[in-house]
């Protein structure tokens, strides 16, 4: 049984307002998930209430700072100083910093853009059937998935 | 309170007495994963879907090699062998001293070739 | 003016199963302050599926910890059957509620058995792991392993149970109730051991909602949240009521997952009744492309599966949430005004998975 997903990419200044709206209607911080892009990072913040479930979405190159949302939810931390020790991502006034420390791993940032490789999408023959992703949801596309069906497009 | 205490008292203990009894397996039980060299036809599919890389097979030379030590009994092999020539056995594998020991290294009979089956020529 | 000690707990103790650290501050045996640290058993798996392709990878899954393993590949299986958009099977449904309500069962007993070797009462703990076994010797039966089932896999499962052995289940844990219920009353009923949970660990309703419990922990605060509600699964057929408490102590956990046992057996009669006939699994053609949040309810927890994939047979990202790493901020704000002595009963209501927090 699928559940609708709802997937909203917003800009990083808009992202402490908007957490902060949410905490007022009542919903509760899920979690805090980091993926690895080309060149960069996709941070998704998710929320749910009663069930219903919710995302942020925030894209950062590879040395930006994004402000922490530890303000509004104090929970926020522990995922907050993850992703910075994972991934390499610069979170300013996390209300516990651990500073590096959480996770003592052998390389620094083992998930960052320079440790991780992505994996090559395959190559798209003329006329290919298309993809099953093709579903009425709201989705934000990955930019090679984009790229892809551009390139099919093109072609047909 | 009595109630416990004869019951205690009346019944056995509630282990199981290891190594008096022997633990009976299920017909299913993933223990160890045992191949009938005799009917390998080394097309190396086992191999190919091992998730733990623990079997290599040589086509060439007829060598079936199974390192159990990394073997995870996922049953995977069994599933997919053309010939059925694999089977998952109930006894788990007893740990050894070291590594290489966990190894096991099968070899095939050599091919008969057609040639010489028609001429009617001695076949080991 | 009190003087104040920073007293170590972790990541070796008697009570804990897996190795977490917390930083005690405290001022004459009452806690100011805790500080958590993790990553003891930090195995990067979240990286291993740059080599394993997706239909293998659900054999990485089932191995993120032991106790709630088939829930992990359960919920990984899902979140790739959605991106693929394939329908599983009526019976290949039914058969994963059976074996995960199991999974609930055994590790709700164990944590009673841990939870009474916590407070000392040792033959408590034995009688409970002897209860645990003989739902092992189930899952043996049926799957071919006690701890690691191996069962699942994107398109349904791998293995069959005849109606037999389903009415033999039932009947085995219809034995089993009458045993359960026994120790059961001596966890509710006992004077010494109400005398050591009731009023320990105590945490608000709403404080729980904003520092985001889940599972147990939330209910016995009077939270109502159980993912099973949202109908993956065979759930939908099935009437689940989450179990909710208002006392948010620790007796009131206990009571919590005392009663979710009962339920479970419950929940795997009821499935027993209504499997249909029919195949176990569907053929896969094809690869992920997409993304997709997948939430599953874990004794512990709701746990969240986020997988996305570009197409290829390698997944560009899969992530787990687990509920542990989401109670963690909740266990500092139980731990703070309570006594030294009644830290490792809190710390056990928490019921810690660290290998599932730090895959």
């Amino acid at each position: 049984m699928s559940e609708p997903q709802e997937i909203t990419p917003i800009g990083k200044n808009d992202l402490v307002g908007m957490v902060a709206r949410l905490f007022a209607e009542g919903y509760r911080l899920v979690q805090i998930g980091c993926s690895t892009l080309q060149s960069g990072y996709e941070i998704n913040y998710s929320f749910d209430k009663e069930y219903r479930f919710k995302n942020l979405r925030v894209t950062v190159e590879s040395g930006e700072e994004i402000p922490s949302i530890s303000a509004v939810y104090a929970n926020a931390f522990l995922y907050e100083n993850e992703i910075h020790d994972l991934f390499g991502v610069i979170v300013t006034n996390i209300n516990i910093d651990y500073g590096g420390t959480l996770y003592r791993t052998a390389i620094k940032a083992p998930f960052s853009v320079e440790n991780v490789k992505l994996p090559e999408p395959p190559k798209q023959k003329a006329g290919a059937p298309s993809q099953p992703a093709d579903k009425p949801k709201q989705q934000a596309e990955s930019p090679e998935a984009e790229k892809a069906e551009a390139a099919e497009a093109q072609k047909e | 309170m009595t109630k416990t205490v004869i019951k205690n008292l009346l019944g056995g203990p509630a282990t199981l007495m290891y190594p008096k009894k022997k633990r009976t397996f299920t017909p299913i039980t993933r223990g160890r994963v045992e191949n009938n060299i005799d009917k390998c036809i080394f097309c190396g599919m086992c191999g190919r879907r091992c998730p733990t890389y623990a079997i290599v097979v040589t086509k060439d030379s007829r060598e079936w090699q199974i390192d159990r030590l990394k073997c995870c009994t996922c049953n995977l092999c069994v599933e997919i062998c053309p010939v059925k020539s694999l089977s998952m056995e109930n006894q788990y594998f007893s740990p050894v001293k070291e590594k290489e020991a966990g190894i096991l290294k099968l070899k095939g009979k050599e091919k008969v070739k057609k040639e010489a089956a028609e001429t009617g020529a001695e076949v080991k | 003016m009190a003087h104040k000690n920073v007293i170590p707990f972790g990541p070796q103790h008697p009570v804990l199963p897996e190795p977490i650290h917390f930083d005690l501050v405290t001022e004459d045996e009452k806690i100011v302050d805790a500080l958590p640290s993790i990553s003891y058993v930090h195995r990067g798996l979240e990286r291993l599926i740059e080599k394993r392709d997706f239909i293998d990878f659900v054999h990485v899954a089932d191995r993120i910890c032991g106790l709630c393993s088939f829930m992990h590949s359960l919920g990984y299986s899902q979140a790739v059957e959605e991106i693929m958009g394939i329908e599983v099977p009526e019976r290949a449904l039914y058969l994963r509620t059976i074996w995960a309500e199991l999974s609930r069962i055994h590790s709700h007993i164990f944590w009673l058995g841990v939870a009474a070797d916590a407070f000392g009462f040792e033959s408590l703990f034995m009688q409970s792991l002897r209860l645990r076994e003989g739902v092992l010797d189930i899952f043996e039966a049926t799957t071919g392993a006690r701890v690691i089932l191996g069962v699942c896999k994107v398109g349904g499962v791998r293995r069959d149970i005849d109606a037999e052995t389903l009415k033999g289940i039932v009947n085995r844990l219809a034995t089993l109730k009458k045993d359960l219920e026994e120790i059961c009353s001596v966890f509710i009923d006992d004077y010494s051991i109400r005398h050591r949970l009731a009023g320990v660990g105590y945490i608000s309703q709403q404080d729980a909602y904003t520092l985001g419990c889940v599972g147990p922990m939330a209910r016995a605060s009077g939270l109502s949240m159980d993912m099973r509600t949202i109908g993956y699964a065979a759930y939908k057929y099935l009437d689940v009521e989450p179990m909710v408490e208002t006392t948010g102590d620790c007796y009131a956990r206990c009571l919590v997952r005392i009663r979710e046992t009962f339920q479970s057996i419950d929940l795997v009669r009821q499935a027993a009744g209504k499997i249909p006939e029919g195949p176990v699994d569907i053929k896969v053609k094809g690869t992920p492309n997409g993304e997709y949040f997948s939430r599953v309810e874990q004794p512990r927890g709701e746990v969240i599966h986020y997988a996305k994939g570009n197409g290829s047979r390698f997944l560009q990202r899969f992530r787990v949430r687990v509920p542990t790493f989401s109670n963690i901020p909740a266990m500092i704000k139980v731990l703070k005004g309570s006594e030294v002595a009644d830290v490792p009963n809190i710390i056990l209501t928490l019921d810690p998975c660290i290998s599932c927090t730090e895959r």
